[in-house]
């Protein structure tokens, strides 16, 4: 059976940019994609920040190659953008031998045209073609469509960890043998639907979200998808495709404390982290970044930075939350923050906690503040805790070392 | 694949539109009604639920946690090792609470409760939050393959030894709401239809249905155990581009038998005609087998394999083949393998075959 994971294609869409290299670019310069509403039509427009993606539904139907005309969620048409650079980065569609799945997470799905035409759906006819695409399978068929996928695919949702999820589970399918390759990740569109679900649990921060920071106030809403390829060693032999670094370690755990709120110890966040430690083989002291779930809500940061603190006794790896860049992705964040720690990985560079300003009592490290180039990375851990107290915990290493 | 670490079904627990409470009689007196939606029968939840929790629970919430809860009981299981589950579409009475809403009060006026309920992996996590468990928890959530989702991952995660013990499960709820919108869609019958006659009528839709069904999986046979998982599969028959009998062949070769060793096919046999030809395709392929269905008992929808699951379940520990269920009568045999086919929408398909312990 399979024992290494090879990630070997990337594609990513954010208010950071629509796609890799663009976000990279962003990051490099330091530019957040949180700012004023532009394109969801709710009555919170000025009152809430988020990072939306920069084009407008139609736009991106141009960009994904579909049809503005036919019926296509936002979150469909993030996703495909995003599945397709991947999967072209990788150049599979090319290796027709090798067995390729989809793994996709999402939660809001189809509700930004269920909201729209929610009464229509009750009442009359004119919109039936918008009840299909409703549900969370619809973006990961329509995905599989585009790529020409037509081996095993499925859906993934537990709220804010589904993108992280999925490379788990698309690798523990791999290692089972059951697929050559994959293609991982999540995506998710704002919507009306949750900006008010988060906005009702008041724990949106009407300014800059300021994650691990004393003054902090909560999460800035963001969205986009973002897409790893994974490939099995032997499948790597076959394809060629330059291994961008190796997934070592993933975690999965249960907080069982509360439906929405983490347990003031980080219990569930403590056993993810542990669990990808222990299956990556190496000790604490051997992660060099932590990319944190860090959503910038008094519970999370507070519960997630003492596990930190329970888990690495010794000395703290590098932290740091870059949800000021790219706004709480949710079901997407897993895999878009697993893209931003792998660039750092590659890139040699710890991406800063921007907006921090005023240490947290409660905890004895803070943040990376400023941006560290050149740094010597070979273990970078990205963290994704959801509703439910789903907590996931995955590890990159750098290829070729050991 | 014969080799492979056998993995067993050591618990059952469901809640569905059949009178679950008195599992000895099995399936022995059917609910019969005369419509084209069924409802479940559910359970008196304060035997499970405390009443304060009760309270604030959406409805699919409770029927996941009570059969979760009969299912463990069922396995003497105290605390799984990992909680996996597939929805379709989770918790839909509280997304319609909270959408209805945002719609009416334009934004106004809400409050969190049904947002926090309406996330779909809302069902795992309650339960794993009553039981303290800290394991491994997920949700799938795509359509005909969510329950089979859960089943694939449990299986992965027995027989690679990351957990002795899962309970797995699929569950999705009917509301007045999402059954206007789907019959408007043409899915369901236009006229009531009488339960025992659905799958003998010739006529478009069938009837639609909701319930949870949940199955302590382990890597150890107990005496409880009612049957062996061996494997599952999902595939689409139209982008596969292979013909349904060279997938069944193939699929049956990889598990190592041989057509002639099914004893019964358990089938998604839904009362629509212009659903019904993978399943006679499926028939004329296992000539020796009887062929059973569920459909007329539970209702379609995304999940209700996992009630055929557990009535082939049933089937195989008490060598029993309930008259309700038979469409086809083979020569007297023992259920020693049964292969279960199931299709939604003629898009998701699936196979998940079970042995004799």
């Amino acid at each position: 059976m399979p024992s290494r994971i090879f990630v070997t294609g990337l594609g990513f869409i954010s208010g950071l940019g629509n796609n890799a290299q663009e976000n990279l670019n962003s990051l490099l310069n330091l530019r957040s994609g949180i700012g004023r509403i532009r394109h969801i039509e709710t009555s919170l427009r000025d009152e809430l920040l988020v990072s939306e993606v920069r084009m407008a539904s139609e736009e991106l139907s141009c960009l994904a190659g579909v049809p503005s005309t036919e019926a296509y969620s936002r979150n469909t048409l993030l996703g495909i953008i995003a599945a397709k650079e991947a999967y072209r980065h990788a150049s599979l569609g090319d290796h027709p031998g090798l067995r390729t799945g989809l793994i996709s997470g999402t939660t809001v799905g189809g509700m930004d045209q269920c909201e729209k035409y929610y009464q229509d759906f009750l009442f009359n006819d004119s919109k039936n073609a918008f009840i299909d695409i409703y549900d969370c399978a619809d973006s990961t068929e329509k995905i599989a469509d585009h790529l020409g996928l037509k081996g095993f695919m499925t859906t993934i949702s537990t709220a804010c960890s589904s993108a992280a999820n999925s490379i788990m589970f698309a690798a523990r399918l791999m290692k089972a043998g059951k697929l050559d390759c994959a293609v991982a990740g999540g995506t998710e569109s704002l919507t009306k639907f949750h900006l008010n679900g988060f906005n009702a649990l008041k724990i949106l921060d009407k300014q800059l979200c300021r994650p691990f920071d004393a003054g902090r106030n909560g999460i800035n809403l963001g969205e986009g998808a973002a897409y790893l390829i994974l490939e099995t060693e032997e499948a790597n032999e076959k394809t060629g495709n330059r291994v961008i670094c190796e997934l070592a370690g993933y975690g999965n755990a249960c907080e069982a404390f509360h439906q929405t709120a983490s347990s003031p110890d980080g219990t569930g966040a403590y056993l993810a982290m542990k669990k990808a430690l222990e299956m990556s083989g190496k000790t604490p002291d051997a992660v060099d970044y932590i990319n944190a779930h860090g959503t910038g809500t008094d519970n999370n940061d507070l519960s997630e930075g003492r596990a930190i603190e329970n888990l690495f006794t010794g000395k703290i790896p590098w932290v740091s939350s870059t949800k000021p860049f790219t706004g709480h992705m949710t079901s997407a964040a897993g895999s878009a923050e697993a893209i931003i720690s792998i660039l750092g990985l590659v890139h040699g560079i710890v991406w800063p906690n921007m907006n921090f300003s005023n240490q947290m009592p409660e905890l004895k490290f803070r943040p990376v503040t400023e941006m560290i180039r050149g740094a010597n990375l070979n273990l970078v851990m990205s963290n994704s805790f959801g509703f439910g107290g789903n907590d996931s915990s995955l590890i990159f290493k750098k290829y070729g070392v050991h | 694949m014969t080799s492979m670490k056998p993995i067993y079904i050591n618990g059952l627990g469901s809640v569905s539109p059949q009178d679950m409470a008195n599992s000895s009689r099995f399936l022995s007196e059917v609910k019969r009604s005369q419509s084209n939606r069924l409802a479940c029968i559910e359970p008196n939840y304060r035997e499970f639920i405390s009443p304060d929790i009760l309270r604030r629970m959406g409805r699919l919430i409770k029927m996941g946690v009570a059969s979760s809860r009969i299912c463990l009981e069922d396995a003497g299981c105290m605390m799984p090792d990992a909680i996996i589950t597939g929805t379709g579409l989770g918790c839909l009475e509280d997304t319609e609470k909270f959408l209805t809403t945002l719609v009416r009060n334009r934004e106004e006026l809400l409050t969190p409760t049904s947002f926090i309920q309406s996330t779909h992996n809302t069902v795992s996590a309650q339960i794993a939050l009553l039981l303290k468990c800290h394991n491994y928890n997920f949700t799938y959530v795509h359509r005909g393959w969510s329950f089979e989702s859960a089943l694939i991952d449990s299986l992965i995660q027995l027989r690679n030894g990351q957990a002795s013990t899962v309970l797995a499960g699929g569950m999705d709820e009917l509301t007045n709401v999402s059954f206007a919108i789907t019959q408007r869609l043409g899915h369901w019958r236009r006229k009531p239809v009488e339960t025992l006659e659905l799958l003998k009528s010739t006529d478009r839709g069938s009837i639609a249905g909701e319930g949870s069904a949940f199955f302590l999986l382990s890597s150890s046979q107990s005496p409880r155990s009612y049957a062996e998982l061996a494997e599952v599969y999902t595939f689409n028959r139209k982008t596969s581009g292979k013909a349904l009998q060279t997938i069944l062949l193939d699929f049956l070769e990889r598990s190592g038998i041989k057509p002639g060793d099914i004893d019964l096919a358990v089938c998604g046999i839904n009362g629509d005609t212009s659903s019904a030809r993978p399943y006679k395709e499926l028939a004329d392929n296992l000539k020796n087998a009887g062929i059973a269905a569920w459909k007329h008992l539970s209702g379609e929808y995304q999940t209700s394999s996992s009630f055929g699951l557990w009535m082939a379940s049933m089937i195989m520990k008490h060598q029993l083949l309930p008259e309700v269920a038979v469409i086809r009568k083979s020569e007297e045999r023992p259920f020693n393998t049964i292969l279960l086919y199931n299709h939604y929408l003629d898009l998701n398909h699936s196979f998940i075959l079970i042995r004799k312990p």
